[in-house]
């Protein structure tokens, strides 16, 4: 009875003992690692050109490890960089989406009636935006700027959290265990932190999974409309369009981006279910 | 014995489960032959749902049964699922306790009675329709054709289970299981619900398995019973000789858990010391909670539900206040209000609730969270009153947090371990989860932190109703102990007649919103006033054998009525046998009589 159980330390005690999501999670921090640390050590810069190893497959003797892209360009760094930007997409885009979703959602769910009402009929307003529209409508009136499109995924992306959370939320606050507490008198920011929101998470998780790699994929469709980011920056979707166009004489660059990114999203996937499990202590007898 | 329909022997049924293999039926032996009925009673967990699932073949994927089951001259175990399909249903037919969820919900009635028919019978659509309609007039379902075109959602909870019953019976099986066919229903329901089956086992000859945790049901209806626990089979042999001399430690201490309408008043329920007596803890006055319906068509005006219709009531120190009603009668909304709860108090259009001389109405915010540190409540459903991701430690200390912000970590780790104790949980228990805990258990927790401020007064919204009999009789004691040693004020909301009886200094019976009789607990059990408060107790089975037998019981017929439509005037005259015009005309006023308060015209007369 000395030290106290929590619902975070058991959480990291069940998940450490699931062995995909813990593969999983050192592949992705190693991959987060060499993105950010890796193109430091190569000699190349992700937009020099090389202008005797034009389009050249991978190999250890001319250092580019990855190859070249029809430009020279070496494609190692070039991943690596894409990784940057696509994982910050995916983190920050989902992140931001997470803190709205989650609080607009439970706000709304928990007071219900015509604060509810008001509060989904401004996100059915929202939805009606044609997303494509509005990333337009930012890029023309801001220019072309990577955190816009941060903006823009986020803008979009809560919309869905905010309505999982209200429905999750509306069956909750009419459990007793919810009454109890306000029969104790525990205010209601109070509650909807430490009785609402921890028993949305296993939802909320699970969604956050299948988001990561949904916005790393709308990030990449946006850099093949010219949306996204701009060259000679680059990111996992834009070189995987770029790769794809080269399929038959150049293999090497679909095959190196594609495997980040489906490394990436696996391991998303993977730690979504651990984390899922993980933090809900009914299901721990189980495993 | 060779005239056994049914014939068990060595019945075993094991659980390949993660934590290695659980046997929950060991052994087990028993026949019944045609036209008896066999009544299985033990606590949940006990195996004896199992034992009959096992026996149709419906066992959970990771079950398995052995030993031998023979039905008519055949095995039943290990049959393949074509033979089975075709015993099941036609020659043995089953009854579960909930009847809304064996009842698709997108299927009208009549649908759902045909296809069995259809079936196992072989009838057409219109000989289907029509032998429905006679076996919906059989379990005595007024207006049958009408029923047949409706869906499961439009019926009440006892007419759901009479058409279960209906559907279980229409193909004439050799035998009928029912497993726990009354625990959901209201007291006065499931007294129409054994008559009907006491009935239609007499007129069609069905041998039927009575599986229950009730003891008061089993002896009214039937002839033998076989006592279960942990999968083993304590005692076997006729009700009588049960009932009355039972052998085994454990049939004796079930036995006598079972709260009796019928006991001696014992003085159990003293009022504890307490400094003045005669000091109210709450009064309410005149309490209205009428909520609003939308209307049913466009434009008709909206409908008003009258949950709780102009309530008072007193409580003082110490003392214990029973409220009793069926179901929908707004025993649970009153607690609601009494509590200043949200979102009920939304809904109260007219009344005050004081408790301690403080109008809780007509606090702030701030001050009525305060006010609520004297004023807590136990819930019904031990599991769904606690939050399932939260350790007891965190689930306990948590009023003490939100009253008591200046405590240190030891201090109310000290004050949780304290009370813990008080109400007999351990101190290993402080990390753990609710769902690691039997139903019993979590009632102490939920008990744990409605003392843990120390309230004056405690509201019990149905507090044993979802436990077992030996588990419930443990949690009243424990209730009566704390009342004793902190002087605390009860307000007892339960359907149980017994219970109540056992814990209350004081009883109120409600209908439809309204008291329609309040009493001390002994003129309320031993001179009932009002037709209704003598029905409810006439409902009440009683765990003797002899007594069930013998007493002719006059059945209240019908159901509450809707509270959006009541009747007018005395809201009980649709089911009352002595209702009159001036019943219709005129509702009855809430007025002394003798030692009683009772709204009834005809009070005196009868």
């Amino acid at each position: 009875m000395n030290r106290g159980r929590s619902l975070w330390s058991d959480a990291r005690r069940v998940l450490r003992r699931n062995r995909a999501a813990m593969t999983a999670l050192i592949v992705l921090t190693s991959l987060t690692l060499l993105v950010v640390i890796a193109p430091a050590l190569s000699p190349f810069s992700f937009d020099d050109t090389d202008w005797e190893q034009m389009s050249v497959p991978p190999s250890l003797t001319s250092g580019h490890l990855f190859g070249t892209d029809a430009l020279g360009r070496d494609l190692f760094v070039r991943t690596l960089y894409g990784g940057r930007i696509s994982l910050m997409v995916g983190v920050v885009a989902t992140i931001v989406s997470l803190l709205i979703g989650i609080s607009y959602g439970a706000v709304s769910g928990y007071f219900g009636g015509r604060i509810d009402q008001v509060m989904m009929r401004i996100v059915d307003i929202l939805y009606a935006m044609p997303f494509m529209f509005l990333v337009i409508l930012l890029m023309v009136f801001f220019g072309r700027n990577i955190f816009l499109i941060f903006v823009a995924i986020g803008a979009i992306n809560w919309l869905d959290m905010a309505r999982i959370v209200r429905g999750q939320t509306l069956s909750l606050k009419n459990r007793e265990f919810i009454e109890a507490a306000r029969a104790v008198g525990v205010s209601t920011p109070r509650i909807i932190r430490r009785h609402i929101i921890p028993n949305l998470l296993g939802v909320v998780v699970v969604y956050v999974t299948l988001t990561i790699p949904q916005v790393i994929l709308v990030e990449s469709f946006l850099s093949f409309l010219g949306l996204g980011v701009q060259e000679p920056m680059t990111s996992w979707g834009a070189l995987v369009n770029d790769g794809a166009q080269e399929m038959e004489s150049a293999p090497w660059m679909l095959i190196f981006p594609a495997l980040f990114l489906a490394a990436t999203l696996f391991c998303f996937n993977f730690i979504g279910d651990g984390l899922r499990d993980a933090l809900d202590p009914r299901d721990r007898s189980e495993r | 014995m060779s005239d056994a329909l049914l014939q068990v022997t060595d019945l075993s049924v094991m659980f390949a489960t993660p934590d290695g293999p659980v046997h929950a039926v060991k052994n087990l032996e028993f026949s019944l032959t045609a036209g008896e009925t066999l009544g299985i009673v033990g606590e949940s967990g006990s195996g004896k749902s199992q034992t009959m699932l096992a026996i149709m073949g419906l066992l959970a994927e990771n079950g398995c049964a052995r030993g031998r089951a023979v039905f008519d001259g055949e095995q039943l175990l290990g049959l393949p699922a074509s033979r089975l399909n075709r015993i099941r249903g036609a020659r043995i037919a089953m009854v579960f306790q909930d009847p809304l969820s064996s009842l698709n919900p997108f299927v009208t009635i009549g649908r759902q009675m045909s296809a069995v028919l259809r079936l196992h019978r072989g009838l057409s659509r219109r000989e289907a329709l029509s032998e429905s309609e006679r076996m919906l007039d059989l379990v005595q379902i007024t207006d049958a054709r009408r029923r047949l075109g409706m869906y499961p959602h439009e019926l009440s909870g006892g007419m759901r289970q009479r058409v279960m019953i209906a559907t279980a019976l229409s193909c004439r099986p050799a035998l009928l299981i029912a497993d726990e066919p009354t625990t959901a229903l209201d007291v006065t329901v499931q007294a129409q619900i054994l008559a009907l089956l006491t009935e239609l086992r007499r007129e069609l000859g069905t041998s039927v398995i009575l599986i229950t945790h009730d003891l008061g049901v089993i002896a009214g209806t039937c002839d033998h019973v076989l006592v279960m626990q942990d999968g083993v089979a304590k005692e076997h042999g006729l009700v009588d000789a049960v009932f009355h001399a039972p052998r085994d430690p454990y049939t004796k201490a079930l036995l006598a858990a079972v709260p009796r309408l019928d006991a001696p008043l014992t003085d159990q329920a003293t009022r504890p010391d307490v400094a003045d007596p005669l000091d109210k803890v709450l009064t309410v006055e005149d309490m209205k909670v009428h909520f609003g319906v939308p209307a049913e068509r466009l434009l008709a005006p909206a409908r008003i539900l009258r949950a709780v219709d102009g309530v008072s009531l007193e409580l003082r120190a110490g003392e214990t206040l029973g409220i009793v009603g069926e179901s929908g009668c707004g025993k649970s909304t009153l607690a609601r209000a009494m509590l200043w709860l949200p979102p009920v108090i939304q809904a109260v259009t007219q009344g005050r609730v004081c408790l301690l001389g403080r109008e809780l109405g007509a606090l702030d915010g701030r001050a009525l969270n305060a006010a609520r540190k004297d004023m807590q409540i136990i819930f019904q459903d031990p599991y769904a009153a606690l939050n399932p991701r939260m350790t007891v430690r965190e689930i306990v200390a948590e009023p003490l947090q939100t009253h008591d912000a200046g405590l240190s970590r030891d201090e109310v780790l000290d004050r949780v371990a304290a009370v813990l104790t008080q109400v007999g949980l351990e101190n290993e228990h402080l990390n753990r989860y609710p769902h690691e805990f039997s139903g019993g258990q979590c009632q102490r927790v939920g008990i744990a932190r409605a003392l843990i401020l120390k309230p004056r007064l405690i509201i019990c919204d149905e507090p044993v109703s979802a436990l077992d009999v030996s588990i419930q009789a443990q949690i009243v004691g424990l209730l009566l102990d704390l009342q004793a040693q902190l002087g605390l004020s009860l307000i007892f909301i339960a359907h149980d007649l017994a219970v109540v009886r056992r814990i209350s200094h004081r009883v109120m019976v409600m209908y439809l919103g309204k008291v329609v009789e309040s009493a001390d607990r002994r003129t309320l059990f031993e001179h009932p006033r009002h037709p209704y408060t003598r029905a409810l107790i006439n409902a009440v089975p009683v765990p003797d054998p002899r007594v069930e037998k013998a007493r002719r019981r006059t059945v209240l017929t019908g159901d509450v009525p809707s509270p959006l439509d009541p009747p007018s005037g005395c809201a009980f005259r649709t089911r009352c046998a002595h209702a009159t015009q001036r019943c219709a005309a005129q509702t009855p006023a809430l007025e002394p009589l003798e030692a009683s308060m009772v709204a009834c015209h005809h009070a005196a007369d009868i």
